[in-house]
């Protein structure tokens, strides 16, 4: 199989008759992010081809999810984008209660949007850590992280875990907020968008980060769209597409924010917008923790959930990464019948060969910093 | 010593003993400078980004380097089976070698004419500047070697953008070079820092603006020849693995690590002994602030002390460009060397001939 799929070095022929070299890129590598395997084919450092090879990681998450009752699966989903746990249980309980026809609370609808906007902070500080670091520079990975483990400390003493949260249930949330909680997440989001200045005063303007990533790994819109890319990558293409605008869900109806769009469909591009996002997100977190509704967490519901017979729901929130549905049919029982997920790696990231052709080895690390990958979620 | 002097005779200790202990004792203190480069790196960094750096291992860490060296002195050596032998164990001798040997020119402190009895230098070569680019062009040979020995297609690459480093740094360096020369009229190191003296300036701020830019020229290609942060290319972590030298472990890869810092050293000192004056003190012309000669100081060691000062400026810049910078590029490593570099150096050298000739 994998020999006959690098059909570009057939139509790729050198003056002198030169071969070319074919390089695996990982799965054992610094850059990739995890296992991902890349069988390249390479003229000197010009890509001629790439293959992504996934699989590394696979866990079998989805059968698991058959297996289990569906107050018991949220878990799982902490384990596929391991450094955005939130969201993928949002997702994951937001699709329950379609299928069961819970209806949320609305304190526990704001807890979730809060939440869920501080994930996304932190995986975009992970990203960009990754990203600066994969292009050369050191020092921001230890600005972010610096900042992270503050959204981390919210999300302990929140949940009591830090990364793998299962801080969702089917039907609302399972803790209140903790004694001045509100007040310190409040405290970090107002000191939040310094920092983020601060980050982007290390590159935003620097002459080498731009000559890195403007015009590197371009992304059409049409190619954006066919590939079923999501999230801050189709943003960066121009494309205004975000699922709390277009089909909010939780409290971001009641919020106000803005969806960064770029243009220019490079990685430069995605940078901003990511950047951009994260700046939004305080914000968000501002403004739900100053309308914070009072009343129950919890749905009223039964003691053992069970799906109608013959019900099947699809059910998408914008994850930091891009859009993370779940698919769930149910057939009367307490367990999931089949759930599919649709991660957004998996989908963002079988567009990187057409990124990164005709580029050079060191555009490939860039590409794959701004692809914003989890291999967790890729492979599931 | 003159006790010495006079069992063994003058012409055996002025030509075997003497150098011989000066070479002894440069050895040692540019390796321990060396060692310590690393820790100060890890120190300055630290602090940059808001951690702290190494501090297990003795007060404030100040043993790291030591336990680092007996770590890689103990460490197993692994050659890989399909490794080309005799390239592979050279390559890593080739970087270390010429890095060392370049000090034998460097003057560190006045010559026997100002302390009256030794020259702060091993040897005063009159062609010392062809020396330093002859001895610092074979260290590059190292890296490609090494490359291409390990049989490992990360280490080819890493050897190949070291050998499209080469050529795109080096004809500017050269360059920039011709500048100092042109102003002091020597190819002697030494008598190019005497000429500075006489002069009453450092070259960086001699023919303003074409001093500086020479200077920078040659700073910026430095950064290159070191293999450093923007520009450490040939073993890019996150591109190339560890480029040239992914294979090598155990001490063969603490010589390359060691022929890096060495570079830095040797850079930063032939560009302090060119343009910053070299052991001279700040504002030579200047009378009344003789104090600053540091004249207390026996043998003419204040020049020593002016000299290790101006080049602990440099490794700490080296060390900042570390913090701060992305990498580029290869292919825009090319172009700033052949688009910007070279046309710009070949300014400067037009431009110093043109003020020699118009003051003349």
């Amino acid at each position: 199989m994998t020999d006959e799929i690098l059909t570009g070095a057939d139509q790729y022929e050198t003056l002198f008759g030169v071969e070319e070299m074919e390089l695996n890129f990982g799965p054992q590598h610094p850059a990739t992010h995890g296992v991902l395997r890349l069988k390249m084919k390479i003229d000197g450092e010009r890509i001629v081809d790439c293959y992504p090879i996934i699989g590394y990681l696979h866990r079998g998450t989805e059968k698991l999810f058959e297996l289990h009752p569906f107050f018991q699966n949220v878990p799982h989903t902490d384990r596929m984008d391991y450094v955005a746990a939130a969201t993928n249980n949002l997702a994951y309980v937001g699709a329950v209660e379609k299928l069961l026809g819970l209806v949320v609370p609305p304190r526990a609808r704001y807890i979730r949007t809060i939440l869920s906007e501080l994930q996304r902070i932190s995986s975009h500080l992970l990203w960009l850590a990754t990203h600066a670091i994969d292009i050369g520079a050191m020092t921001p990975f230890f600005y972010t992280f610096r900042e992270r483990e503050l959204v981390l400390d919210l999300f302990e003493e929140y949940c009591g875990a830090r990364l793998t949260l299962n801080c969702m249930r089917p039907g609302g949330q399972p803790y209140d907020l903790t004694v001045g909680w509100a007040e310190k997440s409040a405290a970090f989001v107002d000191s939040f968008p310094a920092k983020v200045d601060e980050y982007e005063g290390l590159l935003t303007e620097n002459r080498i980060w731009k000559k890195r990533t403007i015009g590197i790994g371009m992304l059409p819109p049409e190619v954006a769209l066919e590939y079923g890319v999501t999230g801050p990558m189709l943003r960066g293409s121009g494309i205004q597409w975000d699922i709390r605008k277009a089909m909010p869900y939780e409290a971001y109806d009641e919020v106000e924010f803005e969806v960064p769009v770029f243009t220019n469909c490079d990685t430069y591009d995605r940078y901003l917008v990511r950047m951009e996002e994260m700046r939004q997100s305080a914000s968000i977190v501002k403004q739900c923790l100053d309308k914070l509704p009072e009343g129950p967490i919890m749905a009223k519901r039964p003691r053992v959930l069970k799906a109608p017979k013959e019900g099947e729901v699809y059910h998408s929130v914008e994850g930091p990464k891009g859009e993370i549905g779940f698919y769930i049919v149910g057939d009367g029982t307490a367990n999931p019948y089949r759930c599919r997920v649709r991660p957004p790696s998996l989908y963002n990231i079988q567009v990187l060969p057409e990124m990164v052709r005709g580029g050079l080895i060191a555009d490939l690390v860039a590409v794959i910093g701004t692809t914003d990958i989890v291999l967790g979620e890729v492979d599931r | 010593m003159e006790g010495i002097k006079e069992v063994i005779g003058p012409t055996l200790f002025h030509y075997a003993l003497a150098p011989a202990l000066k070479i002894a004792v440069l050895l040692v203190a540019v390796l321990t400078l060396i060692a310590y480069t690393t820790f100060a790196e890890r120190k300055i960094l630290g602090f940059l980004q808001v951690r702290t750096g190494p501090n297990r291992v003795g007060p404030w860490g100040v043993l790291q380097p030591i336990a680092d060296v007996a770590k890689l002195l103990v460490k197993q050596d692994i050659m890989p089976t399909q490794a080309v032998r005799w390239a592979y164990v050279l390559a890593p001798c080739l970087v270390v070698g010429p890095a060392l040997v370049i000090f034998s020119v460097i003057p560190f402190g006045p010559s026997a004419e100002v302390t009256g009895n030794m020259n702060w230098f091993i040897t005063d070569v009159n062609v010392g500047l062809l020396f330093v680019v002859a001895m610092a062009t074979i260290g590059v040979y190292g890296l490609i070697l090494g490359g291409w020995a390990s049989n490992n297609k990360f280490s080819l690459l890493g050897g190949l953008r070291s050998a499209a480093q080469m050529i795109s740094y080096e004809v500017p360096q050269g360059f920039s070079l011709v500048v100092p020369l042109l102003m002091a009229g020597t190819m002697s190191l030494s008598g190019i820092v005497d000429a500075q003296i006489e002069q009453g300036r450092w070259f960086v701020f001699a023919f303003f603006p074409f001093g500086l830019l020479a200077f920078f020229i040659y700073f910026v290609a430095g950064v290159a020849e070191s293999n450093r942060n923007p520009f450490d290319l040939p073993e890019a972590e996150s591109e190339l693995v560890a480029g040239f030298h992914t294979e090598y472990s155990g001490m063969r890869f603490a010589l390359f690590f060691l022929g890096e810092y060495a570079n830095m050293i040797v850079i930063s000192a032939v560009a302090v002994t060119l343009f910053l004056g070299g052991w001279s003190r700040p504002f030579s012309s200047v009378e009344s602030l003789s104090f600053l000669d540091l004249g207390f100081l026996p043998g003419g060691m204040g020049g020593l002390v002016w000299f290790t000062l101006k080049l602990l400026v440099f490794l700490f810049v080296y060390i900042w460009f570390r913090g701060t910078f992305p990498r580029y590029r290869f292919d825009q490593l090319m172009d700033l060397g052949w688009k910007w570099m070279i046309p710009a150096a070949l300014i400067a050298i037009a431009g110093t001939g043109l003020f020699k000739i118009l003051i003349r």
